[in-house]
């Protein structure tokens, strides 16, 4: 009850918080008297929504399969390399040095060669999400694979657990928090990766509706894409966030 | 009281050998024979040695070394008859009472006796609670979790590195008075640096001292002493005496 009352107040300061910004742009815009095809005030940006909103929201489609397929693709290899790390003294060491070397290179900088490679279609987008979140979520849960408490390992030392049933029983769990705020990370960046895919090369998106937008001087379309971008992210993380809350909240919240 | 049918209990536990720490000695040349079926202490001060002598019983790795011999007076392994219990309750936060009494069992691969668990439950007086998780319990009774946890493994030697030191004194002499009725029959090695406490439960107690371990004369059964008993408070300020002679 208490919970619903303070997830209540937190959504109506974030809705004040919003229109506090929308304010703000529009105050910009009347202040500075900055031509439309910079920035255009906000009337206009909802009205260029409403006009084409049937546009926007079949890029979106497109833009939200390739998110939702690249976190759980890249989580699922996440939790799969964290798994294997932590089992293997040999994929330690020959794995770590790579993964770590692979962040090295900027994801963004690997969009044109993805493209080259997988073409214009969604699998470049999803490589691309997978690949931006592949390595926080591996770090994430093998550093909670790592940090099992102790004692934990002692008692199942003495009560003669096998080591599989000790990683399922006892490690997995332990390091179930690291690995949903990995998740969450996930969820953030996913978005990110897909966007970066569509500006590079693509027929689809909204990514690429921004470019084209952009192109033709339509900056109202433009930011629509934008926003309409920003709250699909937002609903992603918002979804995860209930979730991990509905299914998981006992490996989590310990107070619950 | 339920019977548990606990191990048979006759296997009196031998140490035999020094335990060193980065070159210096913490125990120098020790035998000790820990008796079958009785309360045996294990007193001494912070880095005397005496939780890495339990962890060795137990077979638990040690930050110290050990050179030397521990057996049981039986053929059976040390390793298969013991259980342990710790300063930290050791509870799962994600699982409730029922699933960490159970969590031997499950560790093993043998599917939890969930009857006999509810009857490990009662005997600690947490019937009430089976069901919820140990955050919403208090230090006492989480401890009491550990307990029945440790019950429901049905070892013979039970190994207790200080479980009563974090708690408040009235908990602590109720879980005191607990522990002793539950494992009258098992052998116990309870590791403490509280006379007090060794004395009231211990029918054997060793003092850990100077690199020595010696055996002290204590008080002769029934156990757990009364919390008013005038023997009991003598042979305290004798043995508290004797420590800070040293």
């Amino acid at each position: 009850m208490k919970q619903n009352k303070l997830w209540y107040s937190g959504f109506i300061c974030s809705l004040g918080a919003l229109f506090g910004l929308i304010m703000v742009w529009q105050v910009v815009v009347l202040i500075t008297d900055v031509p439309r095809f910079i920035l255009p005030p906000p009337a206009l940006v909802y009205k260029a929504f409403v006009e084409n909103w049937q546009l926007i929201a079949e890029h979106g489609l497109v833009t939200f399969t390739e998110i939702i397929l690249g976190l759980m693709i890249g989580i699922l290899l996440g939790v799969a390399t964290a798994l294997q790390l932590e089992m293997s003294p040999t994929a330690r060491l020959f794995l770590r040095p790579i993964l770590v070397f692979s962040q090295a290179i900027p994801v963004f900088a690997l969009a044109p060669v993805l493209t080259l490679w997988l073409g214009y279609g969604l699998i470049s987008k999803v490589t691309m999400a997978v690949l931006i979140i592949y390595f926080p979520v591996t770090s994430a849960f093998f550093d909670g694979l790592r940090k099992t408490p102790p004692g934990l390992l002692d008692l199942a030392t003495v009560m003669q657990a096998t080591n599989l049933r000790t990683l399922f029983y006892l490690r997995i769990p332990a390091a179930m928090p690291s690995l949903l705020s990995g998740v969450r990370l996930a969820a953030v960046y996913a978005p990110i990766g897909a966007t970066i895919g569509e500006w590079v090369g693509s027929s689809e998106g909204l990514g690429y509706l921004m470019l084209l937008a952009n192109g033709r001087v339509k900056t109202d379309l433009m930011f629509a894409a934008l926003v309409s971008l920003g709250a699909l992210s937002m609903s992603l993380y918002g979804l995860v966030n209930v979730l991990i809350r509905q299914f998981l909240f006992k490996y989590e919240n310990p107070s619950d | 009281m339920v019977n548990l049918n606990h191990q048979p209990v006759h296997n009196d536990v031998h140490i035999n050998g020094s335990i060193t720490l980065s070159g210096k000695v913490i125990l120098n040349d020790i035998n000790l024979t820990i008796k079958a079926g009785q309360w045996t202490a294990l007193l001494g001060p912070s880095g005397s040695g005496k939780s890495t002598l339990l962890r060795l019983i137990a077979g638990l790795d040690t930050v110290a070394d050990f050179n030397g011999l521990i057996t049981s007076s039986t053929q059976v392994s040390l390793s298969s008859c013991v259980s342990y219990m710790a300063q930290d309750d050791l509870l799962l936060d994600w699982a409730n009472v029922i699933q960490n009494v159970c969590l031997g069992a499950r560790l093993r691969g043998q599917g939890g006796d969930k009857t006999k668990a509810k009857r490990v439950i009662q005997q600690v007086g947490l019937s009430q609670h089976a069901q919820k998780r140990p955050q919403s319990l208090s230090g006492g009774q989480r401890q009491r979790v550990a307990l029945a946890r440790t019950l429901m493994e049905q070892k013979s030697i039970i190994l207790l590195d200080e479980p009563f030191s974090a708690l408040d004194a009235r908990t602590r002499t109720d879980m005191q008075d607990l522990a002793a009725e539950q494992f009258k029959e098992q052998t116990v090695i309870l590791v403490t640096h509280d006379p007090g406490e060794a004395v009231r439960l211990c029918q054997s107690i060793y003092l850990l001292q100077d690199c020595s371990v010696n055996s002290i004369a204590a008080l002769s059964p029934p156990f757990p002493k009364s919390i008013d008993d005038k023997a009991m408070f003598a042979l305290q300020s004798a043995l508290m005496t004797q420590i800070r002679q040293s």
